[in-house]
């Protein structure tokens, strides 16, 4: 059908199109902009939810909504995507919160405002992201992974805060400096390959699940290479320190969506490339590949404990939650996995509802400081206040809302890990890590104390530019929310996707 | 599409006979949660400000719990009840469900926390009047109660742990329900972190159980440890594990330091949480895998000895606490242990109609407590004193509370501690087969004692120095509205006349319609030691006399010196944590990996200079090109 054949191509090049548009537009216009960008990114929205009612359950194994044309025939590359049931939540995700944003920033712009350039990026982000979770050729992923560099970047450096320029920098280099390696990874796998359809080489993701790519030191060099490239995306310890920059100082949307999607083409990249691809090889790294996990937990919340910037805090917090993400992949289970993609949706849902709440607390108090802007918050902004609490006390895990799954059933699986694994090695990552939960519910408490309890600043007490949750924040917000509880009380939503998908990886490793 | 929407319902009730209201328990856990609903979104609009609409829920559910419970035992027991529907899918062959199972401990812990519930949400109705935040107060309370019937309820033990962590929220929301003050928030974070410590080790024993049953579903492990499927270390490493969970939440030694504190709640929220209910979660747990514990004596053994330890030390520093609700709390964690050491002796039945009587007479006393401090405006006795004149039925319904508790007949507290005693008594003397070690009995039966006569003592004190003598307060006292006085008379009728329940030798009490473990041996009463505990508590109650009746201008326990320092310091518990793990994490380490910059390699990697990072980038590149090469 041709709707099931072009949806995916709507979804990702919408958003590009409304780039295309809004670059046309003269100069001044700025509610032709911003109505553009609505448009664009609702429209690729809207083709994100065709696709799940398009989206076939009972075969969520399956690559999907596949399209698979000719492009650049020298190298056999070729214009292929698909979603199964991994890359679907991911893809509505992207689509979600990136029109979210947009409609935030319908009425709050960070300075220097210029809403052209700002619009024009994000949509370009967005066929970047959704093109990342919905590639099916080395090279297609390759150009949409990079795609997203550029606009981030300029996100950040442009309309970014204190050192800007410096994190917009390291950002830009340390996803380069990974992405370098992973192209290599990419091109050796390239020319070791045999398409057995037409004797060539190939950058097909599916056939080259199915390949044998020479001595297994060969393979080790691969496996870096892509290691390299999604660790530092992620990012895994000790390749983390552009993140908290690159929070703190990027503009309110651009936390958003870096921490709620970007991260997650980090370990979408593990999930799709690299344990499919070399399965013996990840049973070989997964030992090590844990170790950096959990040393992430609690690296992350430690960190968070000693953070006097909130934004730099949600920052770290995200380092440990990923490490969650991590500790699943690399049990190799159907549980871990699992548990890994609702982790990365249920952060994406969080963390990205933080980073809002972060921003227009800072859009308020011109600070960031957590000391400067509490004690008091709850009774100055009661609403905004009961909205940071409830997102606090998701993201550190308690049952019933969206964090929790994600956390225990990467728990468990680490307790499980798949056959060739080290039972008491990944038990005792599972004991670490629950040891992170501990500390993760410390700085997240101390948090509200520090910032929403006790009595109001005098300082703030009268001032009546700091007003309560606004119209715009309410419908950009009440998505996640809802969301949060719904994922937590019915986590069927995404493990029903999630599950045959999953299970046809975790062959590879049993 | 739909199908991901729809549940698939797979019912195997084990008895089409279970009727329309067993068959449908799932509802009384169910309702408070719709109260929290319609509270949190609509509760202001309403007269009551939302809090008829939680009464409402919680007055169905304990109708339905006593219903239930009425038939079963009309019916002789009945058998157990087991629904559930699947929740979602977990890999390729697993799956979790969201169940129920209820038999006799369910349906008797139902009864305690409905009942419980909505004792203290009419209470609030006076004590909260007026409260800034009175609607979501009762919106806190229902999920609280929800959370805790589905913990009760749960068939598995992931469904459990989700009602273990809420009802741990619930407890943080209301501990720091006046979080304009900083130590009321202090104790809120103190008690979720303190007993998230003890969570951890409880989420690896449930990691241990699933991986060697592998199922969550506490009645598919039971049946494996029956049939000797599963090992003895496995069996003893998860009981262990599991027992910190216990640890954390009825606060046992060494993690009973959060339940004092956690007194700064308001005080109709003490009643239900921290003592009625939630605390009773970890003896909760080991009962319902009493099956799990009985296969360890090991394990068994550690819970009598931890429970013996517990309701020694804190039986002591109730007796040196001016704050009424710390000798109230104090003693909890000291009753706890009765509980958790009836256990461990394997006297099931007992520890479980323990916490049954417990639960009235407790949470008695702390509705009384607040209704003085609601009238007095402070916590210290030494601002009380002399309020049986202004008083009248807080004082009377008080007076029962602690005579309940001190264990004097027929009150309901003499029963169940004293079936406890009897039956440590007998494990000791070898007299009753023993799934622990019979010494371990006669240590429990023994500090048992001893912790009697404290108990005594020092409720003894707290009558007095509260009700007797002279006013030492400001103003003029007042006794509470009827609000206020009507849950007291209910839970003192309850404290009077719920030890008969388990009356010894009767065959169909207490521990036959319970049968923690499918145990349902009858217990027996030994004369000798009635008067041996009536005597002891007896002594208690007239040494805190002697010493109290008239309030002496200096607190004779301050004679004991030293030792009092240390009771007055709680044994400086608090301080090593607070000093030796709490701030050292918190404030050093953190901040040594916060602001460290990294040295060596790291440094130079993570400097953020360009020049390096590209020289670098070429470098890697090449280096790895060149390796690819060369395989």
């Amino acid at each position: 059908m041709m709707l099931d054949e072009w949806v995916l191509t709507v979804a990702v090049f919408a958003p590009l199109a409304g780039a295309g548009v809004i670059a046309a537009l003269p100069k001044g216009r700025e509610a032709a902009v911003k109505m553009s960008a609505l448009v664009a990114s609702g429209v690729a929205l809207v083709a994100g939810v065709i696709a799940l009612a398009r989206f076939d359950f009972g075969s969520t194994g399956e690559m999907q909504l596949g399209i698979d044309k000719g492009w650049i025939d020298s190298i056999g590359a070729r214009y292929h995507m698909g979603v199964d049931g991994i890359a679907l939540p991911l893809l509505l995700l992207t689509v979600l919160l990136t029109f979210l944003c947009v409609l935030y920033s319908q009425r709050i712009m960070p300075k220097p405002h210029k809403p052209k350039g700002f619009f024009a990026l994000i949509l370009l982000l967005e066929t970047g992201m959704a093109g990342t979770f919905t590639a099916l050729d080395l090279v297609l992923f390759f150009v949409f992974w990079e795609l997203v560099l550029v606009p981030m970047y300029f996100l950040i450096a442009v309309w970014g805060s204190e050192r800007k320029e410096y994190s917009a920098i390291k950002f830009f280099l340390y996803t380069l400096f990974g992405s370098v390696f992973m192209l290599l990874g990419f091109l050796a796998m390239y020319f070791r390959s045999v398409d057995p359809a037409t004797g060539k080489h190939t950058f097909d993701m599916l056939v080259l699940q199915h390949q044998a790519f020479g001595s297994p030191a060969f393979e080790h060099m691969i496996f870096l290479g892509l290691f390299l490239g999604f660790a530092i995306k992620v990012p895994m310890w000790p390749f983390h320190t552009w993140l908290p920059d690159a929070h703190g100082d990027a503009p309110t949307v651009g936390s958003v969506l870096l921490a709620g999607i970007l991260l997650k083409m980090g370990t979408y990249g593990f999930i799709r490339i690299a344990l499919p691809m070399l399965p013996e090889r990840a049973v070989e790294w997964a030992p090590y590949i844990g170790a950096l996990a959990v040393i992430s937990i609690l690296y992350g919340a430690l960190n968070c404990l000693a953070q006097k910037d909130i934004k730099r805090l949600i920052a770290f917090s995200s380092v440990g939650h990923m490490g969650f993400v991590m500790l699943g992949i690399a049990t190799l289970t159907d549980v871990g996995i699992n548990a890994a993609v609702f982790g990365m949706v249920a952060h994406g849902i969080i963390t990205g509802m933080l980073f809002f709440l972060a921003g227009s607390v800072y859009e308020r108090y011109h600070t960031r400081v957590i000391d400067d802007i509490g004690p008091g918050m709850l009774l100055k902004l009661p609403r905004m206040g009961a909205i940071l609490a409830f997102s606090a006390i998701a993201s550190l895990g308690l049952p019933g809302l969206a964090g929790f799954w994600g956390e225990v059933l990467a728990l468990l699986a680490a307790f499980n890990p798949a056959r060739g694994l080290s039972s008491p090695l990944f038990r005792a990552y599972a004991v670490l890590g629950g040891v992170g939960t501990i500390l993760t519910a410390g700085y997240f408490l101390w948090l509200l104390q520090r910032l929403n309890l006790g009595q109001v600043r005098e300082r703030w007490a009268n001032d009546p530019h700091i007003d309560d949750v606004r119209p715009v924040e309410v419908a950009a917000w009440s998505p996640l929310l809802v969301g949060i509880l719904a994922l937590g009380v019915y986590p069927r939503a995404v493990l029903e996707m999630t599950g045959g998908a999953v299970s046809k990886l975790a062959g590879f490793f049993s | 599409m739909v199908a991901v929407l729809l549940a698939h319902e797979e019912a195997h009730a084990t008895a089409q006979a279970a009727g329309f209201f067993a068959g449908n328990a799932w509802l009384i856990p169910a309702l408070p949660f719709v109260a929290v609903g319609v509270i949190v979104f609509f509760g202001k609009r309403f007269r009551g400000k939302g809090a008829e609409v939680g009464i409402a829920a919680t007055s169905i559910s304990w109708l339905l719990s006593v219903i239930i419970l009425v038939t079963r035992y009309v019916g002789g027991g009945g058998p157990v009840v087991l629904r559930s529907v699947r929740w979602f899918p977990l890999g390729r062959d697993l799956g979790l469900g969201l169940g129920m199972r209820l038999d006799g401990l369910t349906s008797i812990m139902f009864v305690v926390v409905t009942t419980v519930s909505l004792l203290v949400q009419i209470y609030s109705l006076g004590y909260m009047h007026g409260d800034r935040r009175y609607t979501w107060y009762y919106a806190a309370l229902n999920i609280f109660t929800g959370s805790m019937l589905n913990l009760v309820i749960a068939d598995n033990l992931m469904q459990l742990l989700i009602g273990w962590e809420l009802v741990g929220i619930c407890s943080y929301l209301l501990i720091g329900h006046w979080w304009e003050e900083k130590p009321n928030s202090d104790a809120a974070i103190k008690a979720f972190i303190t007993t998230k410590t003890g969570d951890i080790p409880f989420l690896i024993g449930v990691f241990v159980l699933f991986a060697a049953a592998r199922t969550f579903n506490i009645t598919e492990i039971i049946h494996q440890v029956e049939d000797g499927n599963l090992s003895h270390v496995t069996l003893t490493a998860a009981a262990i594990l599991l027992f910190g969970g216990a640890i954390g939440k009825s606060a046992q030694f060494p993690l009973h330091v959060w339940l004092p504190d956690a007194m700064a709640g308001p005080t109709p929220v003490s009643a239900l949480i921290h003592a009625a209910t939630m605390v009773t979660a970890g003896v909760f747990l080991v009962a319902r895998l009493f099956p799990v514990f009985e296969a360890s004596p090991q394990a068994l053994n550690e819970v009598a000895l931890i429970g013996a330890f517990t309701m020694l030390l804190a039986a002591l520093l109730a007796m040196v606490q001016d704050d009424i609700k710390r000798v109230l709390a104090y003693s909890t964690v000291s009753q706890l242990a009765y509980m958790m050491a009836a256990l461990g002796v394997g006297a099931g039945n007992a520890g479980i109609f323990h916490l049954f009587t417990h639960a009235w007479f407790k949470a008695l006393l702390f509705l009384g407590a607040g209704s003085v401090i609601h009238a007095v405006h402070s916590n210290n006795m030494s601002e009380m004193g002399g309020l049986r004149k202004f008083m009248p039925h807080t004082y009377r319904t008080f007076l029962i509370g602690s005579v309940a508790l001190a264990g004097i007949p027929p009150l309901a507290g003499f029963w169940s501690k004293d079936e406890i005693l009897t039956e440590a008594f007998r494990v000791g003397a070898r007299t009753i087969p023993a799934h622990g070690s019979p010494v371990v009995g006669s240590i429990v039966y023994g500090v048992g004692i001893v912790t009697a006569f404290l108990t005594a003592f020092y409720m003894s004190r707290a009558v007095h120095l509260t009700f007797q003598g002279e006013y030492r307060g400001h103003g003029r006292p007042h006794e509470s509205p009827a609000t206020m006085t009507g849950p007291l008379w209910v839970l003192a009728g309850l404290s009077l006349v719920a030890g008969f329940a388990g009356f010894p030798g009767w065959q169909k009490g207490f521990g036959a319609w319970v049968g923690v473990g499918g145990e349902t041996r009858v217990p027996e009463a030994h004369l000798l030691l009635i008067a041996v505990s009536v005597v002891v508590a007896l002594a208690g109650i007239g040494l805190g006399r002697a010493l109290y009746a008239r309030v002496p201008a200096r607190d004779p326990l301050l004679r004991l010196g030293w030792f009092h320092t240390l009771l007055v310091n709680k044994y400086y518990l608090d301080e090593f944590y607070m000093r030796g793990i709490v701030r050292p994490i918190r404030d050093r380490v953190s901040a040594a990996i916060g602001t460290r910059k990294g040295g060596g390699i790291l440094r130079y990697l993570q400097s953020g200079d360009v020049q390096r990072y590209a020289a670098a980038l070429f470098a890697g590149v090449a280096i790895l090109a060149f390796l690819f090469t060369k395989f």
